[in-house]
């Protein structure tokens, strides 16, 4: 099986698992993303069919939430959060720090495809400030080179 | 064998508690894994025999198994941070292993629905009208009213949804509690099933907290009263859904929208949710700390929730400490403490050791505080006269470095970024927002755009259809009013 066949296997699969659940669009996108760590563009046309809706709701839906990627990400991605806690706490100069050290910005992903930026907004440590969250584990009072520590080459 | 205490919690394994727990598992010792107390400066700790450790390293574990006293801070009954507070919605928070069924009996629990059982919904309802719980989400809306409103509907089909999408910063309570205590809230929601008529409930949680997410579906399948015959046929069931990082999605008519599947705008109300919520049913929405308080309301008896605190705003409250704050953490106590106790008797200060400057209570949309305002109560309606809100609790402390202009900038920019779209004072006027900051910082006909960005507050505090774009000038405001010299760096350079 090509690979591209394969990954429309599986989003037939997660469509057709959710076919059963109330309001099921945003339940199957949540774990498509999960699955492949953004939402393919083929997904829009399978779950349109699958769930009986127009590719232009799957697209708006897509579109409207932070956390559906449209491509790939980097092989590490890293989540600072950017909110009033983590400000109070110094998060711009671990934000400088990292962007440097990294030779990328929030917001990209760098062209080696090893690292993704993103910013955040509010992990619920915020007694523990600054937060960061590093494929998918949270770290407290986050310093920059923690967070460069954990970036696979 | 030494039973020792260490948090699951993630607030707690960003720290090290992980390391911290395989130390003493390694060492011999009994690991009981609980939420956390909510004293994170001293995470990660260890609770051995009610003596509380911390802030503890892999290599202190030998020590404080030895009886070293290096790190030992006393008995929890002790610390003063802790012993001032009044847990009632926290009360087995860091106690407990927060999925194990028969500790959760143990501890209390299933004692409101037991109560709900033997005296029926009728019962509920007074009760929860009478104890004065308002929504703890944000609004502060009387939750007895919001329950009647939806057990009166004659419709067959009702839901409950919890809203858990804890978007403020400067708030972690909701996650704490579904983390340290999630059979609580799962009574809660079916106390509310059972008191209004709704069979099915859900969980909108935010994707920001997924230990919460792993916890709740774990306590979800193990919790002995879900989906089993209740009482008069009654049976209650729970779906755990995701939100995908917005924002706006802690809106509860937003937050319905995205739990149909669809963008997540806010709707025009009426119709209120409690009339046509999910998927056009009655739905009472109720923020996690609201429903976590029901089931000890019905327990112990409605009338000493509402002994706790003061005026319009009754039983207690899990603030939260957070931003540049020593002691940062959670702190239940009944309302009616000032701003000014909570953070210097609780919180210790500042971090940085510098003085406090502002303080940002209620998320992104509550007000920036001054210090001459510290000593406002921490109650709904004090806070109102002061210019702010209490929202879901959060206190975000600043020192003297901070730029109030910078600060309502991002109160645009954070708007903009999490705006809906569906109104255009928030669409645009937020964005535009950003714009005459800018200009006004940069000393660029700074009369004339504070005239502009006056009106604009205008427009979008009277013209959003929520409370995103309708709040959003809060802290603009205060900051102009306490902090105007803030903005005045660039006029007069």
């Amino acid at each position: 099986m090509t690979e591209s066949a394969e990954l429309s296997g599986i989003i037939h699969a997660i469509a057709r698992d959710c076919l059963g659940l109330d309001g099921p669009l945003m339940e199957a996108l949540v774990r498509i993303n999960q699955r492949f760590g953004y939402v393919p563009e083929v997904a829009q046309a399978i779950l349109a069919e699958v769930l009986n809706v127009s590719q232009a709701d799957v697209a708006g839906v897509t579109g409207f939430y932070s956390d559906f990627r449209s491509a790939p990400p980097g092989r590490t991605i890293v989540q600072l959060c950017r909110a009033e806690a983590c400000q109070a706490a110094g998060v711009a100069g671990v934000v400088t720090e990292v962007e440097a050290a990294l030779g990328c910005a929030f917001g990209e992903t760098r062209s080696d495809g090893a690292v993704t930026l993103e910013d955040a907004y509010c992990f619920g440590n915020c007694a523990l400030a600054p937060a960061a969250m590093v494929d998918g584990r949270l770290i407290g009072r986050v310093e920059a080179k923690t967070i460069t520590a954990l970036v696979k080459p | 064998m030494t039973t020792v205490l260490i948090a699951k919690d993630s607030g707690a394994k960003s720290v090290g508690a992980d390391a911290v727990a395989a130390a003493f598992d390694a060492a011999g010792a009994d690991v009981i894994r609980t939420g956390s107390r909510g004293l994170y400066w001293l995470e990660p700790m260890a609770e051995i025999d009610g003596v509380v450790y911390g802030p503890l390293s892999p290599e202190d574990v030998a020590g404080v198994l030895d009886g070293e006293g290096a790190k030992c801070i006393g008995p929890l009954a002790d610390i003063p941070e802790f012993a001032k507070q009044t847990r009632i919605v926290f009360k087995r928070v860091g106690a407990i292993d927060p999925t194990d069924v028969a500790a959760y009996r143990a501890h209390g629990g299933e004692g409101g629905l037991h109560a709900a059982q033997t005296m029926g919904p009728e019962w509920v309802l007074k009760a929860v009208a009478g104890s004065g719980l308002r929504g703890r989400g944000g609004a502060g809306f009387p939750t007895g009213i919001k329950w009647r409103t939806v057990a009166e509907e004659p419709t067959q089909q009702k839901y409950i949804v919890c809203n858990a999408d804890e978007g403020d910063s400067g708030t972690f309570a909701d996650r704490m509690l579904m983390e340290g205590d999630p059979f609580l809230l799962l009574e809660g929601m079916m106390i509310a099933g059972y008191a209004v008529g709704a069979s099915k409930g859900f969980i909108y949680l935010r994707s920001e907290y997924p230990d919460a997410a792993e916890t709740l579906a774990t306590a979800i399948a193990n919790a002995p009263f879900l989906d089993r015959d209740f009482a008069d046929g009654f049976r209650f069931t729970v779906e755990l859904r995701m939100g995908a990082g917005a924002y706006i999605c802690g809106e509860e008519t937003a937050l319905l929208e995205s739990l149909e599947g669809k963008r997540g705008q806010a709707r025009a109300k009426p119709p209120l949710p409690a009339h046509a919520g999910a998927f056009g049913q009655p739905t009472v929405v109720n923020n996690v700390l609201t429903l976590a308080a029901v089931p000890d309301i019905l327990a112990k008896g409605y009338g000493i929730f509402h002994s706790y605190g003061r005026k319009q705003s009754r039983g207690t409250m899990p603030f939260q400490l957070a931003g540049n704050i020593k002691h940062g953490g959670l702190v239940e106590v009944p309302f009616g403490l000032t701003l000014r106790q909570l953070i210097e008797d609780f919180g210790g200060g500042t971090r940085s050791g510098r003085p406090v400057r502002a303080v940002q209570v209620g998320g992104p949309l509550g007000a920036y505080f001054p210090e001459s305002l510290l000593d406002t109560r921490m109650e709904y309606e004090a806070f109102a006269r002061a210019g702010g809100m209490l929202g879901h609790g959060g206190v975000v402390v600043f020192d003297d470095t901070v730029d109030l202009a910078a600060q309502a900038r991002f109160a645009f920019a954070f708007c903009a970024h999490e705006s809906c779209g569906k109104c255009t004072p928030c669409r645009i006027g937020a964005q535009r927002g950003v714009e005459v900051v800018d200009k006004i910082t940069a000393g660029e006909n700074v009369d004339a755009n504070f005239t502009v960005l006056d009106d604009l507050l205008e427009v979008m505090r009277d013209g959003s259809l929520c409370a995103l774009g309708g709040l959003t000038p809060t802290p603009v405001e205060s900051a102009l009013k306490w902090f105007k010299q803030d903005f005045d760096k660039g006029a007069s350079e």
